[in-house]
């Protein structure tokens, strides 16, 4: 029985070799590599490749060798049958079987159609001349080098996307250029006239030659093309002419198989067509009544539809936001969304002619519509992501067209732009001290195509993120356009499709208590989840169900779980909370005493106006602790995603300049807040004058002192990104102070992602969002820091003080200690 | 010949380890969330991390210094990263944990593995 059962796997054919068929494999071989036999079918004599590439061949910048994704010894490999240079002609749907044009014959169980689009002839006289060719795949690519070779004069019709790549190509390649282009203006679906302008003014510098808004009538020649007439009856002379006009889903198999088609073969939101057993990803689809014809969208795709043949069945591919880049050096272009508007919608301009820079944003509703960029389009990624994620950008209006740099980056300053012309052996990564060589390298060699794919390889921007800007430019330079445009929806790990949002959502929706109950009810892929997962579960849990959850130690990190610092020899270091950064003789000498009796190597003053013991064995953590505490210590905190330090300035009680009692504010603030579990570290600080020596506009929670009361600030981070706060508003007395503070915090736990500190929170959600819930809403505000309060009962409980007294030993000694005579027999 | 009791297996969180102090180093006994017991040299072959204080999921647990993570039944490190610890044989008799002291040499970490521990 279980013989019969091995030696009959069910049957998958892939008809379509390309980019979107490849990655469906791919990602099937990551979730179920044994569980299909698989066969392979395409029209191409070769492997898989980069097709988006093809552009850079063209232009000399790259080989084929280069471009080629996955060579046949990979189908070797993973027992993948491939049937290459042969083209599928007929499929059999009830008897599932498919045919090729050699007769080649092979049966299915599931079939994926993955057969792309078809570059657009137009049907004019002379279309079919030796020498008219379209811009799709090596075979096009090697046609026109060769042309290159031998002839002069090439007519490219079409100043879309292709059409320009094409002509720079050809133009690299010594060749005369001339682009015809339909419409007065290049480009028109992804650039407003202005960018457009500047476009054409660029590549006519580069050499092209541009006749708009001219009709093609005939294609001339004998045999061979030697030309082009318009409508207006103007010739062109020309020995190669490119069409590249456009694309079509190529549908013809589909249809002949009697599968429903459009525009593209339809396709619901699993990838399958109205025939069950056949799934279609790519260019050839058409979903929700969006057809694609950018790679970004086919990798989403391509996931979803290995989901379901894995039989996961919990994926769904809900469509995407696409946006546009020019492959052509030098060139600097960005393009998303919707760039016209109309009388409902705000147009941003920013234009430096002299510079060549163009920058134009449509906002409807206080969000970002469409971005064109044009010579600048640094920002254009995160502009993208602000439309992605439709987050209100009012706050930021002022500044939003000269882009994030305000933002900073830490290490790197604005050296992004630069990245292309950095030497190999730069350093990308301050943390990991990776290289770009090595970048580069990896991405070549192991076929990367994402950030989180160039992150898990070479672990590149993996720490503090900071580089994450240089190695997407990297990324981009050298796998083309659209390489790691995150998915619309990020999964929180490889555990669950559901992203932070929807768990947050889903916990008191579905009344959802415990960590295994989540996994549960939202069908977790791995049973006990992974590190990445399960620490944003317990935070969810115990924010949702405060007092009533009980918090589960296994799903904390190391630090969290033993209130510790690791370090990285495996020693721990003890922070002992220092109200305000005021302390006394007798504490001093406490601290003293206790680094003495258990020999601690180092005891320095931090950055967060405390002192802290670095070096301590783990065995002797709850001894020290016990003594701390009896010297009236709790713990700091120093080592949680939690209420850290709350810095202060000398104040009014000192200070010639002081306006307010800052000390005293801070430690009250800090004895309200400390002990509570946030989504990322939470820092406060109060400063006695706008003077600021507490730097509280670098705080997640500033206070500045004036003389009619408190400024309230909050988002602010001096870590990886600096960022200043924003200000929230102003209030007169230390009650309101608290109350504030309290449903600030209260509100940044119900609302953050695990991980998100307050400054990208704010900046996702918009200031407004949080003056709404904080300022107007008295009541709200109110509700908000009552609810702080109370989950503050089970929080503020020292937990050094409980693991002194015995809790949760198991954690600091040895099962076993064993002497030397236990093992020598 | 060389097994020696180690305690309780309720002594193990689990989802968690818990340390046996040999005189040649650490050795991480882990029980999992299905109640298998695996040991590994207490050292991340990243570059040391002590990996009883990881997070442990499936049959796998994630350093706690830079989260690599480690299969339990081989000790080796998980795509794309690079490099093992070595393993040893553990077995549960009677609700008590036995461990062999002698890494496992017949196991997919056996020797290579353990020499390049020795060396690190
Ligand atoms: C001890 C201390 C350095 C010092 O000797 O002064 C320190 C030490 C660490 N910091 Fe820090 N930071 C310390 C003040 C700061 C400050 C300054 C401040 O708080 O005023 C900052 C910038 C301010 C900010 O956070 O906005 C700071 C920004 C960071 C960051 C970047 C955070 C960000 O959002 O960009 C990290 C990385 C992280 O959290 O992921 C970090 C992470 C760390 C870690 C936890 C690294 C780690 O994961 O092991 C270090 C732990 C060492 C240890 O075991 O004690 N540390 N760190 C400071 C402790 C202050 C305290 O009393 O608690
Ligand atoms: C020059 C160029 C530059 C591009 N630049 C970018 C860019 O910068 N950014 C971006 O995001 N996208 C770019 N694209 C688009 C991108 O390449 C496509 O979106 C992507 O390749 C589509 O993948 P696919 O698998 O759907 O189709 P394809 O990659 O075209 O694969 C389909 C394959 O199926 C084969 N096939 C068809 N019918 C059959 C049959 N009956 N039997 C067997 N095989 C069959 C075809 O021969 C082909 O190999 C570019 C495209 C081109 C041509
Ligand atoms: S203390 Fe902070 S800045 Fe210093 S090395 Fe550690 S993480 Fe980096
Ligand atoms: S030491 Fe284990 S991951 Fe670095």
């Amino acid at each position: 029985m279980s013989a019969v059962m091995e030696q009959r796997r069910p049957r998958l054919v892939l008809v379509g070799n390309g980019m979107a068929g490849v990655r469906t494999l791919e990602e099937l071989l990551k979730l179920e590599p044994d569980k299909y036999e698989i066969t392979v079918f395409g029209a191409e004599p070769y492997g898989n490749y980069n097709r988006i590439l093809l552009s850079p061949v063209l232009s000399a910048e790259k080989t084929l060798d280069e471009i080629m994704l996955n060579d046949e010894q990979w189908y070797q490999d993973n027992g993948i049958r491939l049937c290459k240079g042969r083209k599928v002609v007929k499929v059999d749907r009830k008897a599932r079987r498919v045919m090729a044009d050699d007769g080649t014959e092979m049966g299915y169980d599931r079939l994926i159609l993955a057969t792309g689009s078809d570059p657009f002839i137009i049907p004019v006289p002379g279309h079919d001349l030796d020498g008219v060719v379209t811009f799709r795949d090596i075979h096009d690519v090697i046609a026109m080098l060769e042309a290159a070779r031998t002839r002069k004069r090439a007519v490219v019709i079409g100043g879309g996307l292709l059409g320009l790549e094409a002509a720079n190509g050809l133009l690299s390649q010594g060749m005369e250029v001339t682009v015809v282009h339909l419409m007065d203006s290049l480009m028109e679906r992804q650039l407003d006239t202005a960018a457009a302008a500047l476009l054409q003014q660029s590549l006519e510098q580069k050499g092209l030659r541009f006749l708009m808004a001219h009709q093609t009538e005939a294609i001339l020649g004998d045999g061979r093309v030697q030309g082009v007439r318009f409508k207006d009856g103007s010739e062109v002379a020309a020995d190669l002419v490119v069409m590249a006009v456009g694309i079509r889903p190529n549908t013809a198999l589909a249809k002949e198989m009697g599968l429903y088609c459009e525009r593209g073969v339809l396709v619901n939101d699993t990838m399958q067509t109205y025939d069950p057993s056949i799934y279609a990803v790519g260019e050839c689809v058409q979903h929700r009544g969006q057809t694609y014809g950018l790679v970004a969208p086919l990798w989403e795709q391509a996931k979803v539809c290995a989901n379901h043949l894995a039989e996961y069945g919990i994926a769904r591919y809900e469509g995407s936001l696409t946006s546009t880049k020019l492959k052509v050096t030098g060139i600097d272009l960005f393009s998303a969304g919707d760039f016209t508007g109309d009388e409902t919608c705000d147009e941003l301009v920013f234009k430096d002619a002299a510079r060549g820079v163009y920058k134009k944003l449509v906002l409807k509703d206080g969000r970002i519509r469409g971005a064109v960029l044009y010579g600048d389009t640094l920002d254009g990624p995160w502009y993208f992501q602000l439309m992605r994620d439709a987050t209100p950008v009012d706050d930021m209006r002022q500044g939003l067209l000269f882009g994030q740099a305000h933002v900073g980056d830490s290490g790197h300053g604005s050296e992004a732009e630069r990245v292309a012309s950095l030497p190999d052996s730069a350093e990308i990564c301050g943390c990991n001290g990776v290289c770009k060589g090595t970048i580069l390298k990896a991405i070549g060699e192991k076929k990367l195509f994402t950030l989180e794919e160039v992150r898990a390889h070479t672990k590149a921007s993996a720490s503090c993120g900071s580089c994450t800007g240089l190695v997407e430019s990297l990324l981009a330079s050298a796998v083309g356009g659209d390489y790691s445009e995150a998915p619309a929806k990020k999964p929180v790990c490889a555990c669950t499709v559901h992203s932070h949002d929807e768990l947050r959502e889903a916990i008191p929706r579905l009344g959802l208590k415990t960590i295994p109950e989540v996994m549960q009810a939202l069908d977790w892929k791995n049973p006990d989840g992974c590190h990445v997962c399960r620490p944003a579960l317990n935070f969810y849990l115990l924010c949702a169900w405060p007092g009533e959850y009980v918090d589960d130690g296994r799903s904390r990190f190391i630090n969290e779980r033993v209130h510790a610092n690791i370090q990285k020899d495996g020693t721990y270091s003890v922070v002992p909370r220092i109200w305000g950064g005021v302390t006394t003789p007798a504490e001093l000498r406490a601290i003293a005493d206790v680094a003495e009796k258990f020999a601690v190597p180092t005891v320095k003053i931090t950055g967060g106006q405390r002192i802290d013991l670095l070096g301590v064995k783990k065995e002797d953590l709850p001894a020290m602790w016990g003594d701390l505490n009896r010297a009236g210590f709790v713990s700091g905190h120093a080592y949680g995603k939690s209420l850290r330090t709350v810095k202060t300035c000398v104040g009014s009680e000192w200070c010639r300049f002081g306006t307010q009692d800052s000390t005293g504010m801070g430690i009250r603030l800090e004895q309200m807040t400390w002990g509570s579990w946030t989504p990322h570290k939470f820092k406060m600080a109060v400063s006695g004058c706008p003077r600021n020596c507490a730097e509280a506009t670098i705080k997640d929670f500033g206070v500045v002192a004036v003389d009619s009361g408190w400024e309230l600030h909050v988002g602010g981070n001096g870590g990886v990104k600096l960022r200043g706060t924003d200000f929230l508003c102003k209030v007169s007395t230390p009650e309101e102070v608290e109350e504030y503070c309290g449903a600030f915090m209260q509100l940044y736990r119900e609302e953050a992602r695990y991980l998100e500190r307050t400054a990208p929170w704010i900046e996702r959600v918009g200031l407004s969002h949080v003056k709404q819930h904080i300022v107007e809403d008295a009541e709200g505000r109110k509700r908000l820091h009552a609810r702080f309060l109370a989950s503050q009962v089970e929080a503020q409980v020292d937990p050094w003080a409980e693991r002194a007294q015995g809790k949760e030993a198991h954690e600091f000694i040895p099962i076993k200690p064993v002497a030397l005579k236990e093992v020598t027999p | 010949m060389s097994w020696i009791e180690v305690g309780e297996l309720s002594e193990i969180p689990r989802l968690g380890s818990r340390v046996v102090r040999l005189p040649g180093g650490d050795v991480a006994v882990f029980r999992t969330g299905d109640d298998r017991v695996f040991a590994l040299r207490d050292a991340c072959p990243h570059r040391g991390g002590p990996l009883s204080q990881g997070i442990v999921h499936g049959h796998r647990v994630t350093c706690p210094l830079h989260n690599w993570v480690i299969e339990l039944e081989t000790g080796e490190a998980a795509g794309p990263d690079t490099g093992c610890t070595a393993g040893y044989a553990v077995k549960v008799q009677q609700g008590r944990v036995w461990l062999n002291v002698e890494p496992a040499r017949d196991s997919q970490s056996g020797e290579a593995c353990l020499q390049r521990v020795a060396s690190a």
